[in-house]
């Protein structure tokens, strides 16, 4: 493709693959591209192969795509993983230095270089850093070569080079400077424009980030005012970044003791009436799941983020999966209503951050988000007009103003905060006076919420099934009363916020991949060059995922040509939560569970195989295995 | 402050305790000791765990909020986070406190986050009918140790002691007056106080009586104890079996809370905040450009 790049940088760990490849990202979109970066990385600190990919074009862009069309090498084993996936024409920039005899498989013939049409750009890299800098400075010679060879303006290359060693005083600031202009030079003399150019960006500025940092500024934009959060990668970066604003944005950012402590204490801070969220992944979202049932029964408005990543167990700690969807919906003992949201993009990420705590306080119950890793780590360009602040509505719900509920003669009565459209009054229910109604049982099984602090209203909560005012008990009609004004919460929630799936492409497809998650992405890819080759194809994106929108799943499958589910999982969840909800079944099934996130490639590989009848197709990753030396030894 | 009288906090709720359970003294001395303090019912919140012992809240006329077993320190600290205006007193068991929830004890000292830690220490799992806790003597028959305990006790107050804890005192449910006196002490110490509150358990612990007690406790005012000593606090603490001191064993003032350190709280209570007024906001997302 001529419009667009794609460049894989490679490494080891510590080697500052990740500058190189920020850097690189942040000067293309500078230069008005589009970016997507997808970070591939394994549980170390130090040493073993990471790297990122980077695709950068004139349009929007979701997905990764392999192969790439230029490789940065930082070490001989960067070649020795990468090399067999280079499509020909491809080029291998590295450092003069490096001893390519002593990759471990792939000998680098002149033969197969020929045959392949690959290029190799050796640039002095080291030497460069070490003249003009020091030799710590190789990951900047390496970012100014790639602009180099790439046609990425010098200026622009200086610019995220001064931004990455601000902190750090004029002197380190003016060497990585030195090293970056003598690297992109030379680099520019010998390999300049190497066969795919960079394509000329619109010059507009966009935001560069990924989807826990533009759920943390959603959460923001929402008023989330607690925060607390046991570490567990991929989840942590949304903590690290609340903690690195919250003095001056109002938040309270709390790393707790383990999960169950920081879920307890979103739980306590949200009683009391602060927007409050916790993060976690996998394993640490098994440890919350029974203080969600408490949120359930005390409906506390929570917002719990589990950013899936492999799983079980410990799984693959760094690496993406979507095998929590059923988890999610069935996570806790007993039956409580809930809400389950799955953001598919960074955009998303960012409207699930208020939207999260909107639904949370209009249905007083918990709130899931399931995002996942390559959603939560990959790098994506965004309009900075998708995060617009003063589209951000902040419903409370029924929250009771301080001071204004009155207990006359079994009815209630108050102000709520906010449009409270989901709030109705309690109908008569004898109580004592004194002690508020809170759990009082309506129509659309809402109460008005007053805080404690507020004189008018005091009020006891339970873990327990309790009654209206609040008071443990096991009686018979109390217990059902409860249960049915809880669970009429799904109802108005799906009547009236729950989004139905959303279909991208044409109106009456051949084809349509249905998915959710960061899938979506890759599978809009693979729908568009479908339907350009004259095969109408496209995709049905599950966002929100419980109360599930069952009547407009069907009536969308109804009328969506062949469905094929693509998911990463080994079991098919969504497809069995469709089955489960409309009693249809998807006609295929593409499924992932490497812990690589699709590329439009695979799934493309992958839809000609269902078409051509196989029903279940379990993908593997076009990654060539690791050599073994490398794949074992994790130290984290 | 608010009118608070010896009834404000009284409920129509009948407490389910066993006739003669050491729970009915501590909620007297909490119900006592928040009168005193004119601490109103609004102006609290109780937090529980899940236990005989953490029923409390339901009887009186408050902020209660029972939470799970051994979980109430975690809720209690989210609370007081986001209104450290509210007089946080937590109320759970022994196994509560210190087994299921060890790992929250532990931190909550350490953070010396200002909430007031009540723990009814009877020696047992009540509410599940016998089973040893982690302050079970060496060698007790319950029904999960049918040859006896074979771990050691933990020593709560010594265990918050050399954990840095600020406030630390032990008191007995026998004695109500004292107790809402200690309860007063704690509430009013700025950061987390702990009250281990011997509590008679009249069904399923049999040894330590309301008796076995009398015959032992004494109380470290009378002793001339003095708080602030910490050489004498170590030696209190540890002191069991023959004589048993009740009293504050340790109070260290002027150490700063958790909340008082957070930058976020300087203008008050979180809750207060307005959610709509986010100037800085381009502020962040030039961040990322
Ligand atoms: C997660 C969990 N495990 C076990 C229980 C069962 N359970 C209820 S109360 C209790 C122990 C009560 O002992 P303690 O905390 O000392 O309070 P007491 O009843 O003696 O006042 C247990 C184990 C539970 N409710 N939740
Ligand atoms: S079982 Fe023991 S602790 Fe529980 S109420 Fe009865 S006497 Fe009190």
């Amino acid at each position: 493709m001529d419009d667009e790049i794609s460049v894989r940088i490679g490494g080891d760990a510590g080697q500052g693959v990740e500058s190189i490849a920020g850097g690189f990202a942040k000067a293309l979109a500078r230069a008005g591209l589009h970016v997507f970066t997808a970070p591939d990385y394994r549980s170390r600190i130090r040493g073993g192969h990471n790297f990122h990919q980077i695709r950068a074009g004139v349009r929007p862009i979701f997905a990764q795509r392999t192969p790439a069309d230029l490789l940065v090498a930082m070490t001989p084993e960067t070649i020795d993983v990468h090399l067999a996936q280079l499509p020909p024409g491809a080029a291998v920039l590295y450092d003069e230095a490096l001893r390519l005899e002593d990759r471990i498989r792939y000998r680098l013939d002149a033969e197969q270089l020929r045959a392949r049409d690959l290029r190799l750009m050796p640039v002095p890299l080291a030497r460069i850093a070490a003249d003009h800098g020091s030799r710590v400075m190789m990951s900047t010679a390496a970012l100014g070569a790639l602009g180099g060879v790439t046609g990425v303006p010098l200026d622009m290359i200086s610019e995220v080079t001064r931004d990455t060693f601000a902190r750090k005083g004029a002197d380190v600031v003016g060497a990585n400077l030195a090293v970056a202009a003598a690297a992109h030079r030379v680099a520019e003399q010998r390999h300049g424009g190497f066969g795919s150019p960079l394509p000329h960006g619109d010059g507009r500025r966009r935001m560069l980030l990924h989807g826990n940092h533009a759920f943390a500024l959603g959460a923001l934009a929402g008023g989330c005012r607690f925060m607390a959060a046991y570490p567990m990668t991929p989840a942590t970066s949304i903590v690290e970044y609340l903690a690195s604003v919250a003095a001056e944005h109002d938040v309270v950012t709390k790393h707790a003791e383990d999960e169950i402590a920081a879920v307890c204490m979103a739980i306590g801070a949200a009683h009391v009436g602060a927007r409050a969220m916790t993060a976690t992944s996998g394993g640490g979202f098994s440890l919350m799941t029974e203080a969600l049932g408490l949120a359930g029964i005390t409906e506390t408005p929570l917002v719990v983020v589990n950013v899936q990543r492999g799983g079980p167990s410990t799984g693959l700690s760094t690496r993406t999966e979507q095998a929590d969807l059923l988890f999610a919906l069935h996570a806790s003992n007993g039956e409580f209503p809930r809400i389950v949201i799955a953001p598919g993009s960074v955009e998303e990420c960012f409207e699930a951050g208020w939207r999260a705590f909107n639904l949370a306080e209009r249905y007083q119950c918990p709130v899931i988000v399931l995002s996942d890793l390559f959603l939560a780590s990959s790098l994506q360009t965004v309009e900075p007009g998708a995060f617009d602040l003063d589209a951000v509505p902040i419903d409370r719900g029924a929250l009771v103003a301080s001071g204004t509920a009155s207990i006359l003669g079994g009815e209630t009565s108050h102000r709520t905060v906010g449009d409270g459209s989901a709030g109705k009054t309690a109908t008569a229910h004898a109580w004592e006076p004194g002690t508020y109604p809170r759990y009082a049982v309506t129509d659309s099984g809402v109460s008005p919420r007053p805080l404690p602090g507020d004189p008018a209203a005091v009020f006891g909560a339970a873990s327990t099934e309790h009654t209206q005012d609040g008071h443990i008990t096991e009686e018979v009609h109390t217990r059902v009363a409860m249960m049915r004004k809880r669970m009429r919460k799904e109802q108005a929630a799906l009547r009236e916020d729950i989004r139905a799936p959303r279909r991208f492409g044409p109106e009456e497809p051949e084809l349509t991949l249905v998915c959710w998650g960061s899938t979506v992405g890759a599978a809009r890819e693979v729908a568009t060059q479908f339907t350009a080759t004259g095969r109408p194809a496209a995709v049905l994106q599950f966002h929100d995922l419980w109360p599930f929108p069952a009547a407009a799943a069907a009536a969308a499958l109804d009328v969506a040509g062949l469905t094929i589910g693509v998911e990463q999982n080994f079991t098919g969840q969504l497809a069995k939560l469709i089955r489960m909800s409309t009693g249809r079944q998807l006609d295929r099934q593409i499924l992932a569970y490497d812990g690589r996130p699709f590329s439009p490639q695979e799934i493309l590989t992958a839809v000609e195989q269902a078409l051509a009848g196989a029903e279940e197709i379990h993908l593997v990753s076009g990654e060539p295995p690791l050599p073994r030396e490398t794949e074992v030894g994790v130290n984290v | 402050m608010s009118s608070a009288t010896a009834s404000s906090f009284d409920t129509w709720v009948k407490p389910t305790w066993c006739p003669g359970c050491g729970d009915f003294g501590i909620l007297a001395a909490v119900k006592h000791a928040l009168t005193d303090l004119a601490i109103a019912p609004h102006e609290t919140l109780v937090v529980s765990g899940i236990g005989c012992g953490s029923k409390l809240p339901d009887y009186m006329h408050v902020n209660g909020f029972q939470t799970l077993h051994g979980r109430p320190l975690a809720v209690a600290t989210g609370a007081k986070l986001a209104n450290h205006q509210l007089t946080v007193v937590v109320v759970d068991g022994d196994g509560d406190a210190y087994g299921i929830g060890g790992n929250h004890f532990i931190h909550t000292v350490r953070r010396n986050t200002d909430v007031t830690h009540l723990v009814e220490n009877n020696q047992i799992y009540a509410l599940t009918k016998g089973q040893y806790s982690p302050t079970t003597p060496q060698g007790r028959v319950t029904t999960t140790s049918p040859e006896g305990v074979i771990e050691r006790a933990v020593n709560p107050v010594a265990l918050a002691l050399t954990m840095g804890a600020t406030f630390v005192a032990r008191a007995f449910a026998g004695e109500p007056t004292h107790l809402a006196g200690v309860i007063k002490q704690a509430v009013s110490h700025r950061g987390y106080a702990l009250i281990d509150v011997l509590q008679p358990c009249v069904v399923f612990n049999r040894i330590n009586t309301y008796q076995w007690y009398s015959e032992r406790i004494y109380k470290l005012d009378d002793a001339g104890h003095d708080p602030q000593d910490r050489a004498a606090a170590e030696r209190a603490a540890v002191e069991w079996d023959d004589r048993i001191p009740i009293g504050v064993i340790y109070r260290e003032d002027g150490v700063p809370t958790y909340e008082e350190q957070l930058p976020a709280l300087r203008d008050g209570p979180l809750v207060g905040r307005s959610l709509t007024e986010r100037a800085a906001f381009d502020g962040l997302k030039n961040q990322f450009m």
